[in-house]
């Protein structure tokens, strides 16, 4: 378990090598930086790879928990760091030549891996205000990318993200104080140890409520969803595609399913179920009177995540499945639509769905791999959408709640129709005249676009039971039962 | 009672965020708010007429843990301090870029994301 820090270290270390390698050549050399920052990425989830299936904790500075620091890698964790690890990949490889149309790349490429620093230490980290530490690194990161730009548009997105996210970060920190002032340690397994003991007072429903609704912002579920729609547009392509892909996710659901079911030992009731239904109508039914190709995604996201929601609220075995199952399909499908709407961007500069038409002609890669992410968010077999999807609506059958599965279904159909509706405008019909001279999108997008269409199909291979075994289950068994996660801890 | 008004200072900071439309009252009021936090925090390890946490030889454990005020959360408020100063000097750049763009601080005005 000797590994672990690195994940933290090594993009942390990059982001400041990048920014200093760029001082002693002058900014002359763009490729170092892109260099650089591919092989970190690369080199980290080629990591991840390897910790599959293994568990365990490091100790930071040899003080044992629960005064020190602790790191712990369990199955939910491997899981969440082999997908963010892998979509940072991708999207740095798309950055290449992305980010050309923009100045100060190295600037770019430091704050990148400084978010994928912090997201690796929030996945790992086994103590409670070092997760918040992590949360802020991450999060300061992606208001400074959001707003990269500096254009009127991204200043103001990036504003509103940045309160917003201000304000849940500050409700973390008084959760946080308010459970020290209570338990005195600051370890998640001790406390929730000693939560398991004691009484649940008001004291901490208080507490638990202050984590739900902040992570709920940064997950961007639906009352607390407002910055999401401008920020994530606002975004360079690459970074929109993070951001959707695995930030909110990594920062938002992850987190706080680790605080309700390992540390409260609490699921929701069927709390969650109903904030998943509200996002994903809510989401959807915004989703389609959209012409601005990102914003249309960004709300689509909205409407996702309320699916992986759902899911977890379900608290069943086949639920958390499910939700997690579609937790990993969203990251690769709506990154690769991400990529898709850059690509558009980097040749036509334009994201208004009713100046473009009939793509398909020009450019064959972009188009089909579009096709491929949308039928699969829509739910087409035999891509991956449509198997967890349907496994959500088994579940909401199972577990009792025929109306879940009616909203879920109602869902899956706006889905459909605002996918089509984007495919219809996008990429097919006839080809304005004054676009018949673009040219398909450069190498490394094009590579990015073809590497993530082929995982839309491959992950579908996780249902097969020796994978689903080796991948899904481990997560699964850590978030029903939070004695695994305590045993790991406290020896 | 000294926690009431931290809770006081807390939501003066929320209403200076939610009610004001100048740019830089709302990052004033996310100021009063971080700092309301840090605040409760360092109160939590307080202790009236509280020796330094730092032990010499003379000392009897028992009496030491009595007797010192709680170190940790004098460390957690140090860090938050920190993340803040990094949070509110974002904020106030990006306040200053939109000011450029828009030639204003009034938040009625800057909205041409919506929908």
């Amino acid at each position: 378990m000797n590994t672990l820090p690195y994940f933290v270290l090594i993009p942390l270390a990059g982001a400041f090598l990048v920014v200093f390698l760029n001082v002693l050549t002058r900014n002359k050399v763009r490729v170092i930086s892109e260099i650089l920052a591919n092989v970190i990425t690369l080199a980290l989830f080629i990591m991840t790879i390897f910790m599959f299936n293994k568990s365990g904790m490091y100790v930071i500075g040899k003080w044992v928990p629960p005064l020190g620091i602790n790191l712990v890698l369990d199955g939910l964790s491997g899981l969440m760091l082999s997908i963010v690890n892998l979509i940072a990949f991708t999207a740095t490889l798309f950055s290449i030549n992305y980010m050309r149309r923009y100045t100060a790349n190295n600037y770019y490429y430091a704050l990148f891996l400084l978010m994928l620093a912090g997201m690796n230490g929030v996945l790992l980290s086994g103590d409670f205000f070092n997760l918040f530490v992590f949360i802020e690194i991450a999060s300061i990161a992606s208001y400074a990318l959001v707003g990269f730009g500096t254009e009127a548009d991204e200043l103001e997105a990036s504003f509103k993200y940045m309160v917003m996210g201000g304000i849940a970060s500050t409700f973390i920190l008084l959760a946080i104080a308010l459970l020290y002032s209570q338990f005195g340690v600051l370890n998640m397994a001790y406390i929730s140890e000693a939560i398991a003991n004691s009484e649940f007072n008001i004291l901490l429903k208080f507490t638990l409520f202050l984590f739900i609704a902040a992570f709920s912002v940064k997950a961007a579920i639906i009352p607390f969803h407002a910055w999401l729609p401008d920020a994530h547009p606002a975004a360079p392509a690459p970074i929109s595609a993070m951001l959707s892909g695995v930030v909110i996710k990594t920062l938002g659901l992850y987190a706080m399913i680790r605080v309700m079911y390992n540390v409260f030992g609490f699921n929701g009731g069927n709390l969650l179920a109903y904030m998943g239904i509200i996002s994903i109508m809510v989401g959807g039914l915004l989703a389609l009177g959209q012409m601005d190709m990102k914003r249309l995604l960004a709300y689509s996201s909205i409407s996702q995540i309320g699916y992986i929601i759902l899911g977890f609220g379900l608290g069943t075995k086949l639920g958390i499945f499910a939700a997690l199952f579609h937790l990993v399909n969203h990251s690769v499908f709506k990154s690769l639509l991400f990529m898709n709407s850059g690509s558009v961007y980097h040749r036509l500069g334009t994201r208004n769905l009713d100046e473009m038409g009939g793509l398909n002609k020009v450019m064959p890669i972009t188009g089909g791999t579009s096709l491929i992410a949308s039928f699969s968010i829509a739910g087409m077999p035999p891509f991956n959408g449509f198997f967890s999807k349907l496994l959500i609506i088994i579940a909401c059958i199972q577990s009792g709640h025929p109306m879940f599965a009616f909203w879920a279904i109602a869902g899956s159909i706006f889905t459909l129709a605002y996918y089509m509706k984007m495919q219809r405008y996008a990429f097919f019909g006839s080809l304005k005249e004054s676009y018949k001279s673009i040219k398909e999108s450069p190498f490394f997008m094009s590579v990015s676009m073809i590497i993530l269409a082929i995982l839309c199909l491959a992950t579908s291979f996780l249902l097969i039971p020796q994978l689903r075994d080796a991948v899904l289950t481990p997560a699964v068994e850590v978030i029903l039962n939070a004695d695994t996660y305590k045993a790991l801890v406290i020896k | 009672m000294i926690y009431i008004l931290c809770l006081i200072l807390f939501f003066i900071g929320l209403y200076g965020i939610f009610c004001k439309k100048n740019l830089i009252k709302i990052v004033l009021g996310f100021i009063i708010m971080e700092n309301a936090v840090n605040l409760f925090l360092i109160l939590l390890g307080y202790k009236n007429n509280g020796i330094a946490p730092i032990m010499t030889k003379s000392m009897r454990l028992d009496e030491f843990l009595a007797s010192s005020v709680d170190p940790l959360p004098q460390a957690l408020v140090l860090t938050s301090i920190v993340i803040g100063l990094a949070v509110t000097a974002l904020m106030v750049a990006v306040a200053i870029r939109i000011y450029e763009r828009f030639g204003t601080f009034d938040i009625t005005e800057i909205k041409r994301l919506k929908g």
